[in-house]
């Protein structure tokens, strides 16, 4: 089990791409060492455009990029690519459905030192209520592979959530990424725990955990937050009549939101969200971050626990 | 770049105006004074002789490219496109209202012939540069033009894409100010002083070729250099008369975005049927 980063997956799976003869560019606003498009630079330089510090430019340059009959990935931070430039994404790529796909790094609070500004917590929020838009949220590198490589050959509008932090190997190499499928990655009987990105292998650990307590947990890697795959939440969550959603992102707009809706809609059972809580992120280390935002194993087996006993209300 | 009819373009460009101010009259809301003061670039660029089009294959893999960013003026890039015959003439009637394909703003999903959506100022310079890329990757020898208006460049995004522009060379890119001097809130100098519009694209890196935009001779003229610049992005910077064509429009911010009662579109349409008139006469 090798730990890598998603982001790891970025430079060298548009390389790919490239080689095997997809009309893919990239546009990245002066932040190509740290998403890893510089790897795509250095192998197809004519096809890597570098904005400079324009964000906004960075989106509408791809735009053009994709009216012109290219394939635009664009790169920057989470929190630059769909905050600063949601205009740009919501006017010009998704209301005309352009084959843009977002791919920014450093979503989340593993982003670390660099502290709340830079650590982007409402972008699932604001990608997934604009009209068209797929987000997907890959639970580890070979998950990100998978994501990049089915957005460049569907066409419209993506989102795919990357990250900055290595995070555990969850799936095997040639990871064939599904839009719109949740993949129950661990079956159990007693709660689900929906979780996303970094969350899916922190929830398999406290599943691990739930299990020596004689819990059975279902553990559903919800890896596109939209279209969500509701038929798949709503089974699980009829079969263990509990629910836990997991996510490095505000709790308000995201995961957890998407699956309180399918909840109450299809299947009502106590649902319990693990996120952060309101807040903006703070300077730490990714692991004392998670503790101090109450994303860990333990915080996840505390919820679990939590939504079992509301069940004999 | 194939040569200029002057009396097709100005016939063109009279009922195009007339277009211009019916339909955002039976609309009831559109905005008159920047279509009309950008309709003769706008005809120079369709009827004389500059985009390499094919109305009948709007998606012609050799097209020249279009963009609108000044979306609000809608209705000048409409009334080109219905003339041209990218759709029947009929629809222009059906401007802002439920099911039609020419909604308020831009919209390249539903109107054969537009290339991008736009309406939210700021953003088709951009737009054009990644078109232009894209061509020059393909080894195109097509071309990309940019209409965007003097208030927009007010916009911090119009700095980003010029910077760019010049950065990549990009001189299959041909952009253009329609600068009527007024927004919105009134005079573009006392709202936020653009300042020296030719001075700023000089020091971005820009060739700037300063038109009469309302002279087709002079405009077309100047696209013609355009097209020949090597090396450097070009913009003309055309001086227009907002409302152009309407004796109570001209040069009054208020018609910006407005459509005209019963009593003002009997006279204007009075007054722009002469000058189609007039142009027919010429042919």
């Amino acid at each position: 089990m090798s730990d890598r980063a998603t982001r790891e997956a970025f430079g060298e799976t548009l390389t790919e791409l490239v080689d095997e003869g997809h009309d893919v560019v990239a546009v990245d606003a002066d932040l190509s060492k740290s998403t890893t498009t510089a790897k795509f630079a250095a192998a197809h330089p004519d096809r890597f455009f570098n904005v400079g510090i324009a964000e906004q430019n960075m989106i509408d340059t791809a735009a053009g990029l994709a009216v012109s009959g290219k394939i635009a990935f664009t790169g920057s931070f989470a929190v630059f690519a769909t905050g600063r430039a949601y205009d740009q994404v919501r006017n010009t790529v998704c209301y005309s459905k352009l084959d843009v796909k977002l791919a920014p790094t450093h979503s989340g609070v593993t982003v670390g030192p660099d502290g709340g500004s830079h650590q982007m917590l409402e972008d699932i929020a604001l990608m997934r209520v604009l009209p068209g838009m797929r987000v997907l949220v890959p639970a580890d590198y070979h998950a990100a592979k998978g994501a990049i490589r089915v957005a460049a050959t569907t066409p419209g509008p993506f989102y795919i959530r990357l990250g900055r932090a290595c995070v555990p190997q969850v799936y095997e190499k040639g990871f064939e990424f599904e839009i719109g499928k949740a993949n129950v990655v661990r079956e159990g009987s007693d709660v689900t725990l929906a979780a996303c990105g970094l969350m899916v292998s922190q929830a398999l650990e406290a599943a691990r955990i739930l299990d020596g307590e004689g819990v059975s947990a279902e553990v559903v890697d919800v890896a596109t937050i939209k279209p969500l795959d509701a038929e798949k939440i709503s089974a699980s969550a009829s079969k263990t009549g509990a629910v836990v959603a997991c996510e490095e992102h505000s709790i308000i707009g995201g995961l957890g939101s998407a699956v309180a809706e399918v909840l109450g809609e299809m299947s009502p059972v106590p649902l319990r969200r693990i996120g952060v809580r309101d807040a903006f992120g703070t300077s730490g280390a990714p692991s004392e971050l998670l503790t101090y935002f109450g994303l860990t194993v333990e915080d996840i087996a505390g919820a679990a626990r939590d939504a079992i006993a509301a069940k004999a209300r | 770049m194939a040569a200029l009819n002057l009396s097709v373009v100005e016939s063109k460009a009279a009922r195009m105006r007339l277009d211009i101010v019916e339909m955002i009259a039976e609309a009831g809301s559109g905005h008159p004074g920047g279509s009309l003061s950008a309709a003769d670039i706008v005809a120079t660029l369709y009827f004389g002789g500059v985009l390499r089009h094919d109305p009948t294959n709007p998606k012609w893999a050799e097209r020249d490219y279009f963009v609108l960013s000044k979306g609000h003026a809608a209705p000048v890039l409409y009334a080109a496109l219905a003339e041209a015959g990218y759709f029947g003439r009929d629809h222009l009637k059906t401007l802002r209202k439920l099911g039609s394909i020419l909604q308020g703003h831009p919209d390249s999903k539903k109107t054969p012939g537009v290339e991008v959506s736009t309406g939210s100022l700021g953003q088709g310079l951009s737009v054009a540069n990644g078109i232009a890329l894209g061509l020059r990757l393909d080894k195109s020898a097509a071309r990309v033009y940019c209409l965007v208006g003097d208030g927009e460049l007010q916009e911090g995004q119009v700095w980003e894409a010029a910077m760019f522009a010049a950065h990549h060379c990009l001189d299959n890119l041909t952009a253009i100010v329609d600068y009527n001097g007024l927004q919105i809130d009134g005079a573009c100098k006392d709202v936020i002083d653009l300042g020296e519009v030719e001075e700023k694209f000089r020091a971005f890196g820009w060739r700037v070729i300063e038109a009469d935009g309302h002279d087709p001779v002079e405009l077309h003229a100047s696209f013609g250099q355009a097209a020949e610049t090597e090396g450097v992005p070009t913009v003309l910077v055309c001086r227009t008369v907002k409302g152009k064509g309407v004796s109570f429009m001209e040069n009054v911010a208020d018609w910006h975005g407005k459509a005209t009662n019963a009593e003002e579109t009997t006279k204007a349409l009075g007054e722009l049927a002469l000058a189609v008139a007039k142009g027919e006469s010429a042919q």
